[in-house]
């Protein structure tokens, strides 16, 4: 029986297994995307405290300019400067702001329908409460200190006082490239499956299942067999002992790189198992390995195991003779 | 050109977080095995393979091939993937079969909102000149879209709370959220982003659907009943929110008038937000006597990449079973109802 309320399920309650294993995930990169002429002269504009819209073709004057018509599809090139004051169109409070947003204080998000514009700009407002915005209020521009970063030169936008800032009158550099940091941040969870391989691999073992179905032992083992579309449930413990099915011999030198090139990488098919993982054959000079050559696993010192198959370091000769081609055949 | 029906249709539990993978695959697993032994079929009869789901959401590159290890994809079969809902993966496999390439095809869509900030995540979804930067998160925008109805009178929160009251009343064993709600006590309760309380947003929900399509000659043998795809359409809106019409949805309006929808009886709605169904209902034409979203609907459970593939499940399968002769379907993607997809079916004697 679920319980009621299936907000959180545990699986520990419904199928007496253990949690799987979990971790942050950090995904994050800074984007740096070129402008094109109208974003760029958008941001040029900006960069010097004035704004710029775009005409399209049915006259409308849109802020942020766009580089092609909504409706007709015609480039657009028409620029056509708009006041850096404007009103309220439509708002939403944002209680608790998220990371990246342009305020981390409470404030509203608001469409502002700059002077001179007929589109509306979404960006926010900095107001104490959602008593102090409504629709039909007017706002003005608050200029961040730093500029050139596109539309993040406007900081956000404060209730109107009066006479907006003078723009710079100097000329300024073309801003023609934007930084655009992405940032996310994930909880990462292993399958069942994966969990316990994981707390083999923590344990010194090499845990391993068979598909009902085809028979075949896949390490790591899987949520489903992808010959048969089923779940592998016959646990299997694998010795740390294989053959090297195919390799390359790694020549070139790249950012992060922990061996001094060349090192050799190569598919391990551990005996018993039906699929080769990707590891590291060291331990002899790298002009030595070959296809069918005989290797074993080169454990870490035990406490600096985890949950991780970098418990094993390396795979190195056994001397022992080649496996023959047709016993890895299959697996290449 | 081919007819094409639904014959077949599962979709995993809504809940809120899961502890599965990414990749769905311990989702997807249960639900293909229920539709393949509700159709008959075994997965070397499929003909074309379809998934919609999002790398940004499982916070990995690729991650819709892992999922292929639920299928059981040896020998090698015909497959692809959009990075949308699988409502448009459908709309691919539903071209597929009309073409004459395939016969059958089995489309599904899958997320685990629960890995990440899916609010963030959405963000990403807007242009990213000027707007994505600012990260404004998918509830924020749904608020300034709610405030232009409110303003405007198009809609009061009395209109929106109803919604989500009779959305709770009709939620199928599966939801995330059910129950008896007045409305009353709905509007009693705080803003979570003003104009916006709790009831008017759809939860954050891991979940998978899987549909079957079938041309006419095997839709036949594969069930009794076939839910017939007689209109299937979508369109598109600027990326440019300020440059759209957020109070009212032309691009279904567009897709609605291409597919025909006279004569439905019921609609299943994709909207994730309370107001934008009464947006999607003026938008269609749906009268008072158009039954819409006996399931619950998307604020009852909203599985992101899936929601809108079991919009047209779930719309099919009343047809299925006798329940209702001509259902239209709806799906969205993007912020405020940017792009629109509308499916209608009927069944025949």
């Amino acid at each position: 029986m679920l319980p009621q309320n299936r907000e959180h399920v545990s699986l520990q309650f419904v199928t007496g297994l253990s949690e799987p294993l979990s971790a942050p995930l950090e995904v994050g990169f800074d984007y740096t995307r070129s402008l094109g002429p109208v974003h760029s002269r958008f941001a040029t504009e900006l960069s010097r405290r004035r704004i710029v819209g775009v005409r399209g073709s049915d006259g409308r004057v849109h802020v942020p300019p766009i580089e092609y018509d909504p409706d007709t599809a015609a480039p657009l090139d028409e620029f056509v400067p708009v006041g850096s004051q404007g009103t309220v169109v439509s708002w939403s409070w944002m209680p608790e702001p998220l990371e990246g947003q342009p305020l981390q204080h409470p404030f509203a998000w608001a469409l502002v329908l700059l002077d001179g514009a007929d589109t509306p700009v979404l960006h926010a407002v900095d107001v104490g409460s959602p008593e102090d915005i409504r629709t039909g209020m007017r706002v003005q521009v608050r200029w961040a200190e730093q500029r050139g970063g596109g539309i993040r030169d406007i900081a956000c936008f404060e209730p109107a006082t009066g006479t907006p800032a003078a723009p710079d009158e100097a000329e300024p550099e073309p801003v023609t490239m934007i930084t655009a940091p992405v940032h996310l941040h994930y909880q990462h969870s292993a399958s069942p499956e994966e969990s316990r391989y994981l707390r083999g691999l923590a344990e010194g073992r090499l845990l391993g299942q068979r598909c009902p179905q085809c028979g075949k032992v896949y390490i790591p083992p899987r949520g489903a067999c992808p010959t048969d579309g089923v779940p592998t449930e016959e646990e299997v413990e694998l010795p740390d002992t294989g053959t090297v099915t195919t390799f390359c011999i790694v020549n070139v030198p790249f950012l992060g790189q922990r061996i001094t090139p060349p090192y050799v990488s190569a598919y391990v098919l551990l005996d018993g198992a039906d699929i080769a993982f990707l590891h590291l054959v060291l331990g002899c000079d790298a002009a030595d390995v070959r296809m069918g050559m005989r290797v074993r696993a080169q454990w870490k010192p035990r406490e600096e195991w985890g949950y991780t198959l970098q418990n094993i370091d390396h795979f190195r000769p056994t001397g022992e003779p080649d496996a023959p081609f047709e016993s890895y055949a299959q697996h290449l | 050109m081919a007819d094409v029906a639904v014959v077949g249709f599962a979709q995993a539990p809504n809940v809120r977080a899961t502890h599965g993978t990414t990749n769905g695959v311990e989702m997807l697993v249960p639900i293909f095995q229920e539709v393949l032994a509700g159709t008959g079929l075994s997965t070397s009869d499929i003909g074309f393979w379809c998934s919609g789901s999002s790398d940004y959401l499982a916070g990995r590159a690729f991650s819709f091939i892992a999922a292929v290890d639920a299928i059981g994809a040896f020998p090698p079969i015909n497959e692809s993937h959009v990075e949308m809902d699988a409502a448009w993966a459908l709309y691919e496999a539903w071209v597929k079969i009309r073409t004459g390439e395939v016969d059958t095809a089995l489309v599904y869509g899958f997320g685990k909102s629960s890995a990440g900030d899916l609010r963030r995540t959405l963000a990403l979804q807007l242009d990213p000149y000027t707007t994505a930067p600012l990260w404004p998160d998918s509830v924020s925008i749904a608020g300034l879209q709610a405030r232009l109805g409110l303003d405007s009178g198009a809609w009061t929160e009395e209109d929106m709370a109803a919604v989500a009251a009779r959305s709770l009343a009709s939620a199928g064993p599966g939801a995330q959220r059910s129950g008896k709600v007045e409305v009353a006590d709905l509007l009693a309760e705080p803003y979570v982003a003003d104009p916006l309380r709790k009831h008017d947003c759809a939860p954050i929900t891991d979940g998978a659907a899987v549909v079957v399509l079938a041309g006419a000659d095997r839709a036949r043998e594969l069930h009794e009943r076939p839910a017939w795809i007689t209109g299937l359409e979508h369109r598109l809106e600027s990326g440019s929110l300020g440059a759209r019409d957020l109070l009212r949805s032309p691009s279904t309006t567009a897709a609605a008038r291409a597919a025909g929808t006279d004569g439905v009886e019921l609609a299943e709605l994709h909207a994730p937000f309370t107001h934008q169904e009464i947006v999607l209902r003026r938008a269609i034409g749906l009268g008072d006597d158009v039954e819409i979203n006996p399931s619950g609907g998307p604020l009852c459970g909203n599985p992101m990449f899936a929601a809108g593939l079991a919009r047209i499940g779930e719309a099919a399968s009343r047809v299925m079973s006798g329940a209702a002769e001509r259902v239209l379907a709806h799906a969205t993607s993007g912020p405020a109802l940017q792009q629109n997809l509308v499916c209608v079916m009927e069944g025949r004697s």
